[in-house]
């Protein structure tokens, strides 16, 4: 009993084992300062790198995060420190619900109401699909570590007769910042590795994009291309992209373990 | 504090608050508009194939461009095909990995498990796929699915030559990828299971492994079976990793070891595709079933899990 329960742990921690074992035996094979530095090269010719891919993402992101973070942060406000308990639970309900949706569905919805009436991909419409995934995320992580923060800060500010949006500002978001930190960084390391709602809003680019109207590379997009390709060179060029991404994603991951080791500052990983 | 306090009027505290307070609603009501916005931009894209089609869509077999007809079925058929066989792969494993977290494993080994299978969780589905198709693949072609089909080939599952990408192998990442999060719900749910309940079990007797199956297991049934569900609410609607190794051919056969097709992969692969208008709003009303089907999973398990024990299966970190 207590074996058999060992190797199912066993079982699976062994994928992600060997994951990593293929990107650092591949993908950090591949990489060379090129990778960061170039843009892709043409078919048949070798090397070649996917800077406008890496730069593509950190666009993305940082659109997204405009759009997410002040949504997000502020509902969850509102859902820790305000509302009827009927109307949260509904909210709280269809945002657990949007967590679910399919990300390839984001990408048509975005596709319907940003790319048809612009006439085209664009690193906005990219930007935006991003940005609507992390609204539900960022809202449930930010109301859970607000819940956190004792109710005695909270009345000792009313006690000294301060007003209640101030007490949110400037007592309960401060105190609690760290967590809310932590929920907006994982929010961007998932939608960091989304590719699906990418395919026809931000479309890809090999070039480098120089208006947010156009279409933009993104580095989940460039693993996806150059993984279904048939060219070898390019399938190193997507392990290299690959191994750049995940540690990407894991650094954010294990970076904000360290930064929260205190339990205030730790949202619920589920809702992630 | 000091300051802020005694320099602001009643009044223009009171509307300080009011400004805040409606503009927090007005982020929180967002969650809303987003609903809003998904289901009906999908049913707008959908409008015309629902119109052409009917209810017929669902059932027919036939997915043809060239001569503009569309039918449902075979992508529901691998949608749930797939999720079925990821389900049978990941919940066993899934649940026995929570039991040995919660209840077995010793103290020092449990944290770094748990880190462990939260950042299998974080993998991108894309770097998922990219594994599949360059390694995992590969040694299934080479060493399980032969040593299936002599072992297990008398039933019509495991028939038939493979290629590498089908059913089986989409069925088999999507179950590594719904794995790391029934796991870490299973888990809260089964912390979450007073202690009493394991002494009183104990008190009366019972070994360790009755205790679990007994005080432990089937009290948590319910909330079990909501991370379950949760996972299929996953699997349903998973795209990247799945596109790249089920082979991408719409057919419905009993052999595992054929190439399938799944909702969300078709849409991946021939949205950018789909010209003139009716193709295109076929694929919308693919959309819209996956969409539906997923949130139907979704509500059905948020539901278990949040009757489930209420605001106990919150986190304890």
């Amino acid at each position: 009993m207590q074996s058999l329960t060992f190797v199912c742990a066993l079982l699976v921690v062994l994928p992600l084992v060997m994951v990593f074992y293929h990107l650092l035996r591949e993908g950090f094979s591949s990489l060379n300062w090129n990778f960061f530095t170039q843009l892709p090269k043409a078919v048949g010719e070798k090397g070649g790198g996917m800077a406008n891919a890496i730069v593509g993402t950190f666009i993305l992101l940082i659109q997204a995060a405009l759009l997410g973070v002040p949504v997000g942060v502020l509902g969850g406000i509102y859902l820790s420190e305000y509302g009827g308990t009927k109307l949260n639970w509904w909210i709280r309900f269809a945002a657990d619900i949007l967590n679910g949706v399919p990300s390839i569905t984001w990408g048509i919805v975005v596709y319907a109401l940003m790319v048809i009436p612009m006439h085209g991909s664009s690193a906005l419409a990219g930007g935006v699909v991003l940005g609507m995934m992390m609204i539900p995320l960022v809202m449930r992580t930010t109301e859970e570590v607000l819940q956190l923060v004792p109710a005695g800060y909270r009345e000792a500010a009313y006690a000294l007769g301060i007003a209640k949006w101030k007490t949110i500002v400037k007592i309960v978001l401060r105190t609690a910042m760290k967590g809310i930190v932590t929920g907006v960084l994982l929010a961007l390391a998932r939608v960091a590795g989304e590719t699906a709602p990418l395919l026809f809003t931000a479309l890809g680019n090999l070039g480098w994009t120089h208006h947010l109207t156009e279409p933009i590379a993104a580095i989940p997009l460039q693993i996806f291309n150059y993984a279904i390709s048939p060219y070898d060179d390019w399938h190193r060029q997507a392990w290299a992209g690959a191994f750049v991404l995940l540690m990407l994603v894991l650094a954010v991951n294990v970076g904000v373990r360290f930064l929260t080791r205190d339990r205030l500052a730790k949202p619920n990983s589920r809702t992630l | 504090m000091n300051e802020a306090g005694t320099t602001l009027k009643p009044a223009s505290r009171q509307f300080g608050d009011r400004v805040f307070r409606w503009l927090t609603l007005a982020m929180a009501l967002a969650i809303f508009v987003l609903v809003a916005l998904i289901g009906s931009e999908l049913a707008l894209g959908a409008r015309l194939s629902m119109h052409q089609f009917g209810w017929h869509f669902l059932v027919s077999n036939d997915w043809d461009p060239v001569n503009d007809f569309y039918g449902a079925l075979p992508f529901i058929f691998g949608t749930l095909v797939s999720s079925a066989i990821a389900l049978v792969i990941a919940v066993p494993i899934s649940i026995a990995t929570a039991v040995y977290l919660t209840e077995l494993a010793p103290q020092w080994l449990r944290q770094p498990l748990v880190i462990f299978i939260e950042l299998l969780a974080a993998v991108p589905s894309v770097i998922l796929g990219l594994w599949g198709i360059f390694v995992m693949v590969p040694w299934l072609h080479i060493h399980l699915f032969p040593w299936l089909r002599t072992t297990l080939g008398f039933l019509p599952f495991f028939q038939g030559t493979d290629y590498g990408p089908c059913m089986l192998a989409a069925g088999i990442i999507v179950a590594i990828m719904i794995i790391p999060i029934i796991t870490s719900v299973a888990r809260e749910i089964l912390r979450s299971v007073p202690g009493l309940q394991r002494e009183a079990a104990y008190a009366l007797g019972a070994t360790r492994w009755e205790v679990t199956r007994i005080a432990v297991l089937s009290y948590a049934k319910k909330g079990l079976f909501g991370a379950v569900i949760l996972g299929l609410g996953r699997a349903l609607g998973e795209t990247m990793a799945v596109t790249m190794v089920i082979g991408n051919a719409p057919q419905i056969v009993a052999s595992l070891f054929k190439p399938g097709y799944t909702l969300a992969s078709v849409i991946a692969n021939e949205f950018n595709e789909a010209t003139g208008q009716l193709y295109p709003s076929a694929l919308f009303e693919l959309g819209l079933v996956l969409l539906g089907v997923t949130v139907v999973v979704n509500i059905f398990a948020q539901l278990l899990l949040k009757t489930f024990a209420g605001p106990a299966v919150k986190p304890q970190h």
